[in-house]
């Protein structure tokens, strides 16, 4: 019994998926984290924890799939990343869990409030650092011999990692301050704006700078997929989009519109994950194991399949609906 | 610094320490989400105030035991291809799916209506309430089942074939790797665990504070039989009242769950014995095999390395009634393995009878219980409430123990039988493996002990006359256009 390349195909889209509704789902959670600090102390800090606290739990659970489906799908590709990314899932789990408690911790302990504060901060910020040099590092590749990760545990730390590192926390802080322009009102609504023009700066500036150097690693790998003819004119359309997504970005946040930013910046993120995927194609350990190598026999993804198939539908239609209960401004509709 | 240790026992004790902590929350928000479930269906049906006084009040501390169960459980999800990548690599195809399952169906489920069951009465409604918090008590129960069915087919493999690479494949039936032999068992043995659990601490704030209106009233009435309430006390009516409806629910609960508890453990323990004799050896402490009817140990200290039980405390012929239910049958012992495939003897032998023990005390204070009802004294009887109280922990440590029993009886092996521990582990440094231990251990003992006292101390306050509901704090105006004078205080 072998894989099925068909089925395989199918489940790295639906696990890019699961990590990209990740990370725009908990992105905005986490940069809200990472902005916090930028937040004055009371209401302002309040609304932004409330206007994600009915639903940051349901957007950490597209880390559990994307982890968890990982595991089922290609559990060689989850037995050789685990360990050559071993710190940095460390830091990110430690970080979850100083970002998840301080939602309840931080108002049931007046008192110690801001040592939470900094716990979700810290928390956030520590999370999608660590996320962004993973991301650097599977990039960059690691060292694989047979079956197992054969490289250090300190492989991964490169100027290029600790790179995209920085660049998702920049990202994060772009999807939160939006998230905020959407959902808040007010001068917290115009702190978001201007903070949002400053996250949204550094994004673009490190959506190149990443760019760029991706074209250096694996010996040019990536360069000659992106630059060779006639590859060139179908992957030149990815950064024209980019920077007419850019400009509308600022021209949204100049006309003062309220969910615009957001979703341009869910657009930039979109246009960043399939540069990614146009990258690693069809690799899912660059450039050592494949989709269909690391691929779970035809019967485990077939089993799974019938019911992602079924459930992520309905998944998706509950969340969109608790969403849809606590739309609208944080704070407009008062205590209840 | 760890360079002289073991990575694989490094990361056994991280395996061991993270699930230990994450399995105490889970198994008290399975039972309270059903708690939560039936007091709002009492709301629901009588309209009575003690009873959403009570919902709102178990909802926060449910929100806080649920946040620490989300985090460290995703440690956990993690945590099978940080420490033990070989493992995840053979069984994956098998155990991957079920783990799947239970993130779609479960994980989703609870997370998604989450959010609505604590912020969202005002906005949805009596009725989808209800209905939030329902699918939040289903999601805890099926996240229970699949992974459960992924720890018993640890126990009891079955369904597979193995590949040419080494990895476990699924065979022709996926219904024979879910519904592996021991998983019916375990499952009913754990989740009653989980109700058992929650009734005892439900129990025991309860009884706190039915002590404490005893105490604050005024004494010479003290034991007479007079309602408390009657009486001006700190407590107000509804406090009291509040105080003794959740008492009189945990004590049924008690009453009715500790019995079928042991004969659930009975028969999960005779599954074991079909399926892993090793490990019920290990629980009763037989090194030595008993052809014409084994003794039962009660007491002793297994001495693995001369493989007898030192001092050891016995009844003659008890073991052989117990687990075969005849006098006479005879009893293999653990000289039937090799040494190097016995589980370390006396870590199981200890902890069975700190379950056991606990398991007949929990009996105790249900048949008390029982009698106390009968008298009509369910409410006043002192010593019932100290009883109680002293045992509101005591599911946890019994939940612990019992986990502890069956994962260190299935050693030394991962997949029982198929992959042994010590083939299981990443390729890690030492050095790596004890520092993110050590993280571990910092940080869940902080973070933890956190959430814990911040559990005790809404225990400790008790439930409120019309308990506000945890719902959105919101200063209410953003900030600048209204000063609003309706601004509220924080949740409480």
């Amino acid at each position: 019994m072998t894989a099925d390349p068909t089925l395989a195909t199918i489940w790295a889209f639906l696990i890019a998926f699961a990590v990209f509704a990740y990370v725009v789902m908990d992105g905005f959670d986490l940069g809200i984290g990472i902005l916090f600090p930028a937040f004055g102390v009371g209401e302002e800090r309040d609304s932004a924890m409330n206007s994600i606290a009915p639903v940051w739990d349901g957007n950490e659970t597209w880390l559990v799939l994307g982890g968890g489906g990982l595991f089922a799908a290609f559990p060689l590709a989850y037995a050789i990343l685990m360990p050559a990314l071993y710190p940095l899932i460390v830091a990110m789990l430690l970080g979850l869990i100083f970002r998840g408690v301080a939602f309840e911790f931080r108002w049931r302990d007046p008192g110690h409030r801001k040592y939470w504060d900094l716990a979700f901060t810290g928390g956030s910020t520590v999370a999608a650092f660590a996320q962004g040099v993973a991301l650097g590092a599977i990039l960059q590749g690691v060292s694989v011999s047979g079956r197992a990760y054969a490289g250090g545990w300190l492989d991964w730390l490169t100027p290029f990692s600790l790179l995209t590192g920085a660049s998702l926390v920049a990202g994060y802080a772009m999807l939160g301050a939006c998230w905020l322009i959407w959902k808040t009102g007010g001068m917290g609504q115009l702190h978001a704006y201007r903070l949002a023009g400053r996250a949204g700066m550094l994004t673009v500036a490190a959506i190149v700078a990443v760019s760029l150097a991706s074209l250096m690693l694996r010996g040019g790998a990536y360069r000659d997929r992106w630059l060779d003819m006639p590859n060139v004119l179908f992957t030149a359309q990815v950064p024209l989009l980019v920077t007419i997504f850019a400009a509308a970005f600022w021209w949204a946040l100049a006309k003062r519109k309220e969910l615009m930013p957001f979703l341009l910046a869910l657009g930039l993120f979109l246009l960043s994950f399939m540069g990614l995927g146009i990258s690693m194609y069809p690799y899912i350990v660059p450039t050592a194991v494949t989709i269909v190598e690391a691929a779970a026999p035809a019967r485990s993804q077939g089993f799974m399949l019938i019911g992602a198939g079924m459930l992520i539908p309905v998944i998706l239609a509950y969340t969109g609906w608790a969403y849809w209960v606590f739309r609208g401004k944080v704070g407009a509709e008062g205590y209840h | 610094m760890f360079s002289a240790f073991d990575p694989i026992v490094l990361a056994r004790i991280q395996f061991a320490f993270t699930v230990s902590f994450h399995f105490i929350f889970p198994a008290f928000s399975i039972g309270l989400a059903s708690y939560l479930m039936v007091l709002e269906g009492l709301w629901l049906r009588t309209g009575r105030q003690v009873f959403l006084d009570l919902f709102r009040f178990w909802l926060k501390i449910f929100a806080i035991a649920f946040a620490m169960g989300v985090v460290s459980g995703i440690v956990m999800s993690y945590q099978f291809g940080t420490n033990w990548s070989v493992f995840s690599d053979r069984t994956g195809p098998v155990l991957g799916p079920l783990m799947a399952y239970e993130v779609l169906t479960a994980f989703f489920l609870e997370a998604g209506f989450l959010g609505v069951m604590l912020f969202g009465m005002e906005k949805v409604g009596r009725g989808l309430h209800f209905a939030a918090t329902c699918l939040v008590a289903l999601g805890t129960f099926i996240s229970a089942f699949w992974i459960l069915s992924a720890n018993s087919w640890m126990q009891t493999p079955a369904g597979f074939v193995i590949g040419a690479n080494g990895q476990f494949l699924p065979g022709e039936s996926w219904a024979a790797i879910i519904f592996n032999p021991s998983f019916p068992y375990r499952l009913v043995h754990t989740v009653i665990a989980a109700y058992l659990t929650t009734s005892l601490a439900v129990g025991a704030v309860g009884a706190w504070h039915l002590l404490k209106a005893r105490h604050g009233k005024a004494m010479p009435s003290d034991g007479a039989g007079a309602p408390p309430a009657a009486v001006a006390s700190p407590h107000p009516t509804s406090s009291v009242e509040a105080a003794r409806t959740m008492f009189s629910m945990a004590m049924w609960m008690a009453a009715i769950v500790a019995p079928v508890q042991i004969f659930a453990g009975d028969a999960h323990g005779l599954n074991t014995l079909e399926h892993q004799p090793a490990k019920v050896m290990a629980m009763e402490g037989h090194f030595q095999s008993h052809p014409d009817g084994a003794p039962l140990i009660l007491f002793g200290l297994p001495n693995q390395k001369e493989q007898r039980v030192d001092y050891a405390v016995e009844v003659p012929k008890l073991g052989s009634l117990i687990l075969k239910h005849d006098l006479n049958a005879p009893v293999t012992g653990l000289d039937a393995f090799p040494r190097d495939k016995q589980p370390p003897v006396a870590i199981v032998f200890w902890s069975f009878r700190v379950m056991v023990g606990l398991g007949v005390l929990m009996l105790a204070l249900g048949l008390f219980s029982l009698f106390a009802r009968a008298r009509g004294k369910l409410h006043d009887w002192k010593l019932l409430h100290r009883f109680a109280l002293a045992m509101g922990p005591s599911g946890f440590v019994a939940v612990i123990a019992g986990w502890i029993t069956t994962e260190v009886g299935r050693q030394p092996y991962t997949v029982y039988g198929q992959l042994l521990t010590r083939d299981s582990a990443s390729p890690l440094a030492a050095p790596a493996v004890g520092a993110s231990l050590v993280a571990f251990v910092l940080v869940y003992f902080a973070v933890f002990g956190f959430g814990t006292w911040y559990i005790l101390r809404l225990m400790a306050k008790g439930v409120e006359p019309h308990e506000p509901p945890l719902s959105e704090t919101v200063p209410v105006r953003a900030a600048g256009i209204v000063p609003g004078p309706a601004q509220q205080g924080e949740r409480a």
